[in-house]
């Protein structure tokens, strides 16, 4: 949090506190500093899309604030009836009726002229599977396929370790440039794609999605994408024409030891 | 007035005459065939004459050496074949939702106005149950017409895939349709016997009402949930059982939430029609009656949406645990937007609800004591719906993505995966509950010696549940998925038993406290907008939500068996989607508006003593010559006992 956005927003409700202001006045407060917090106080910034759909709620929820009670209804209600009715508030309300226009007009005129860029996207960060796929020469069913290696893990440690180890070297061989060396998806050539390479340290990818999962995305990379939900957009490759079944495997197990997550479980079906 | 009327009927009808005659004279103008300006036809034969001859011969010869086959499918015209069965399933199914929900209720307030000691309170209620089921009438009809429309669209529009499924589900058509004549039995005797059995048998008649309406809603629910997850057939189809096919995967998940759901949106509906009575009514009386129907309408609403989360939870988590691409094609693929949609569809229901009790509160004398545990109320629901509605991908510009990392934000990214998600719908329905126990003490005032200790247990199994559904909430971010998912279950009955207990202290601890008055239909009138928002959201999300079930097949009729060849065999965009649950939501209500329209006209006085009414308003105002204020003979009856004895 930008603690420089977060504090004169307080310093502002505390002076406000203390010179006992009106309800409207609180109701404008609330509202814009929400939305100067949510705009500006994130380190990492937070897309417009949310931002809209946050301050669409909160509009609701101080919309039903004020008017579920008779008397805090009427103290932001006859103000601004006051506003626009009394003629000792003509001036200011002509500036207001100038006002709400220009910023609309702003508003047109800003974002008539931002520069260019890529539509919005909506990535589907888990496509659904087929039901099966073939890869060397075999057909897999992908509801029922497991990691041939992971019951080493427990059968025989140091054979299980040993594939980890393959698996990191089939990683740094040929994932890295994209994926990165931690990764988080922010390798060398991940600037030159759009989307970026998933983050598989995030909690959010790899540990919500089972082994067999992996394996056809990695087998059959961005052709093997299913037809909906497309344009895909992806730059993998189909790695079964360079990787054994085997090293697939391998750097599927790699991927769960290095961001220290597991593969989520089979659930039973009742 | 009435010359004046008719002035304005004629000149429409002027305006309307030529513009008929025009339009009619360019149709018929269009679509007579062209005739050759020289000679007579038949005895001077031209060249285009013989051609058309010929080809018309030709078509007509083509036609009869045409071998018979069997139609695949057929196309409707303009908006295609799935849209229409689509919305007409739609507005079905809404109708069927809305006919089996009520008569639950209904039966219920008549069993409370049963066993009631009260006269008073045994008329209200049963006036109560009776006024729901006055809307049943209309709506059992028109779930009857639009069922028949739908089955005679499928035989129309997918004749191929409607044959498939009467050959799996052959032995369940029959006792459907026998089902249906029982339903018309209970139904039109439980309605038009009101008052006329005694109530014993009219109880049991809604008895049977109810066990036959959820029958034929099993059934149906069978041919539905085998098209998502068939059993009981081979790979290639060939039945294998059918009782096997009827109890597949998702057969009773889908009951369960059915039913819970058709409650949910029956009440709602109810609740709309008493607030389209109450924005109507004239007198105190009527205002209060239909503030109360409104009332109950709106509680068994929520009383019934409060579970509503949980039985979602577990019909979605069997389809996961079905079929692996079901599960992630909903959540994670192609449809998981629909579920933001549905998130901000229902916090805008638990805002509503909760706005709506608290409008409430007004009508109790001595609720105000209450007024300053509203915002902190308002506070937590409002959080609890931003980290529901928060998505775990976002929809940004490419710079957003870049500056993110990734699609999703490093920290609000953490309210969109499943634990914070559960932990928001769980502090979400306690904060509700807790409303609606503050509504309910609103005015009481409890005489217990043990008051004191009671509210701080009360207050005490509040914070811990809180506390420790928060505690899962978070845990769930340390631990794998399928352990992540377990940890719903804890966090679910810790609210349920958190709800139960301090319902049970609560009854004790107001057992003969001092009430203050509640004044029935002194209410703002926004309340009764809040109704008819809620029965309009709940119905846009039973559409929305239907559309996913559906639509999760994709481009199967039944999943991974039969596929759907048909030129609809493509997942439509979400905002198309949208548009049309929307239309049909909207074409609902110009039904429901009937409805309701129909049944408010048992209470309308007959034509002719309206017009005695009118014939005597206009008799005073005659007498009063210059029109001045006379009073009613009912107000003046009113102002002297005696004549009104």
């Amino acid at each position: 949090m930008h603690l420089y956005v977060l504090l004169p927003i307080l310093a502002v409700m505390l002076l406000l506190q203390w010179r006992k202001v009106g309800m409207l006045v609180w109701l404008f407060v609330y509202w814009i500093g929400i939305f100067v917090i949510l705009k500006y106080g994130f380190t990492t910034p937070v897309p417009q899309s949310v931002i809209s759909l946050y301050m669409g709620i909160i509009t609701f929820a101080l919309i039903i604030y004020i008017s579920w009670d008779k008397k805090r209804f009427r103290a932001v209600v006859d103000p601004l009836v006051a506003f626009m009715t009394r003629r000792r508030y003509t001036v200011p309300l002509v500036l207001v009726v100038v006002l709400i226009p220009s910023l609309v007009a702003t508003s047109v005129y800003l974002s008539r002229t931002a520069p260019v860029q890529a539509p919005f996207f909506a990535r589907t960060v888990h496509p659904a599977t087929p039901a099966s796929i073939s890869a060397f020469s075999t057909d897999y069913d992908l509801a029922t396929l497991d990691n041939p290696l992971r019951p080493l893990e427990s059968d025989d440690p140091q054979a299980f370790a040993r594939h980890v180890a393959n698996g990191r070297a089939v990683y740094y061989e040929n994932c890295h440039y994209c994926h990165g060396d931690d990764m988080t998806g922010n390798g060398q050539f991940a600037h030159g794609l759009n989307p970026i390479p998933t983050n598989f340290a995030d909690s959010g990818t790899i540990a919500m999605l089972q082994e067999s999962y992996l394996f056809w995305r990695i087998a059959k990379g961005a052709p093997g994408l299913p037809e909906e939900g497309g344009p895909w957009e992806s730059a993998m490759p189909v790695w079964e024409n360079f990787l054994t079944e085997e090293e697939i495997w391998e750097v599927v197990l790699f991927l769960y030891d290095f961001t220290d997550q597991r593969p989520r479980a089979r659930e039973e079906v009742h | 007035m009435k010359q004046h009327k008719f002035k304005i009927l004629l000149m429409i009808v002027v305006v309307l005459l030529p513009l008929a005659a025009v339009e009619l004279a360019t149709f018929l103008n269009q679509s007579l065939s062209y005739r050759s300006p020289v000679g007579v036809e038949g005895t001077e034969q031209t060249p285009r004459m013989q051609g058309i001859g010929d080809e018309q011969a030709e078509a007509e010869q083509e036609a009869r050496e045409k071998p018979y086959e069997e139609a695949e499918y057929r196309e409707f015209p303009v908006v295609g074949s799935r849209v229409a069965v689509w919305v007409i399933a739609q507005l079905h199914l809404l109708f069927a939702a809305f006919v089996l929900a009520v008569p639950i209720f209904a039966l219920i307030i008549e069993f409370i106005g049963y066993f009631s000691k009260d006269p008073a309170l045994k008329k209200r209620y049963d006036r109560l149950a009776y006024e729901f089921t006055k809307l049943l009438s209309t709506s059992f009809s028109l779930t009857a017409t639009f069922g028949a429309f739908l089955t005679f669209m499928l035989i129309i529009l997918y004749p191929k895939f409607t044959n498939y499924l009467m050959s799996v589900f052959s032995p369940t058509f029959l006792p459907y349709v026998l089902l249906f004549f029982a339903e018309a039995f209970f139904l039109y005797s439980y309605y038009y016997g009101w008052g006329k059995f005694s109530p014993r048998v009219h109880l049991a008649l809604g008895v049977g009402l109810n066990l036959v309406g959820t029958a034929i809603m099993f059934i149906a629910n069978a041919w539905l949930t085998f098209m998502t997850s068939p059993a009981g057939i081979s790979e290639t189809g060939a039945l294998i059982s059918t009782w096997e096919a009827v109890t597949n995967y998702t057969w009773m998940p889908i009951n369960i939430h059915r039913i819970i759901a058709n409650v949910a949106f029956g009440g709602s509906i109810a609740g709309a029609y008493a607030a389209y009575k109450f924005l109507q009514s004239r007198s105190d009386e009527e205002r209060a009656h239909y503030d109360w129907m409104g009332y109950i309408g709106n509680m068994v609403a929520i009383a019934a949406f409060l579970p509503l989360p949980f039985a979602g939870y577990w019909l979605a988590s069997e389809i996961y645990a079905f079929n692996q691409t079901l599960g992630l094609t909903m959540m994670g693929g192609a449809f998981s937007w629909l579920f933001i949609i549905q998130a901000v569809l229902i916090g805008n229901l638990f805002l509503a609800a909760n706005y709506y009790l608290w409008l409430g509160m007004g009508r109790i004398e001595g609720a105000e004591r209450f007024h300053k545990y509203i915002k902190y109320l308002l506070v937590a629901i409002t959080v609890c719906f931003m980290v529901w509605a928060t998505p775990r991908s976002i929809i940004a510009t490419v710079e957003e993505v870049r500056a993110m990392g990734g699609s999703s934000h490093p920290v609000l990214g953490l309210l969109g995966v499943m634990s914070a998600k559960n932990t928001a719908v769980n502090i979400l329905i306690l904060s509700t509950f807790m409303s609606f126990l503050l509504y309910r003490r609103a005015g009481k005032t409890a005489v217990v010696e043990w008051a004191r200790k009671g509210n701080l247990a009360q207050f005490a199994i509040f914070a811990a549940v809180c506390v420790f559904v928060i505690f899962l909430g978070v845990y769930g971010y340390f631990v794998e998925t399928a352990v992540r998912i377990g940890l719903s279950i804890p966090q679910v009955l810790s609210v349920l038993i958190a709800m139960v207990a301090i319902t049970v202290i609560d009854v004790f601890l107001f057992r003969g406290a001092k009430k203050g008055d509640t004044n029935w239909g002194k209410i703002p009138a926004v309340s009764q907008y809040v109704l008819i928002f809620l029965a309009v959201t709940f119905t846009w999300l039973m559409g929305l939500m239907g559309y996913v079930r559906s639509g999760l097949r994709q481009h199967w009729h039944v999943y991974a068996v039969i596929r759907d060849t048909s030129p609809d065999a493509y997942t439509p965009t979400l905002g198309y989607a949208t548009q049309v649950v929307s239309v049909t939501v909207l074409i609902f209500f110009v039904f429901i508006g009937l409805v309701f329209w129909l049944t408010s006209l048992s209470d309308k006085k007959s034509w002719q003593e309206r017009a005695a009414e009118e014939a005597e308003k206009k008799a005073r105002q005659a007498q009063a010559g210059d029109g001045g204020w006379q009073p009613e003979p009912a107000m003046l009856r009113e102002s002297n006992p005696a004549d009104a004895s």
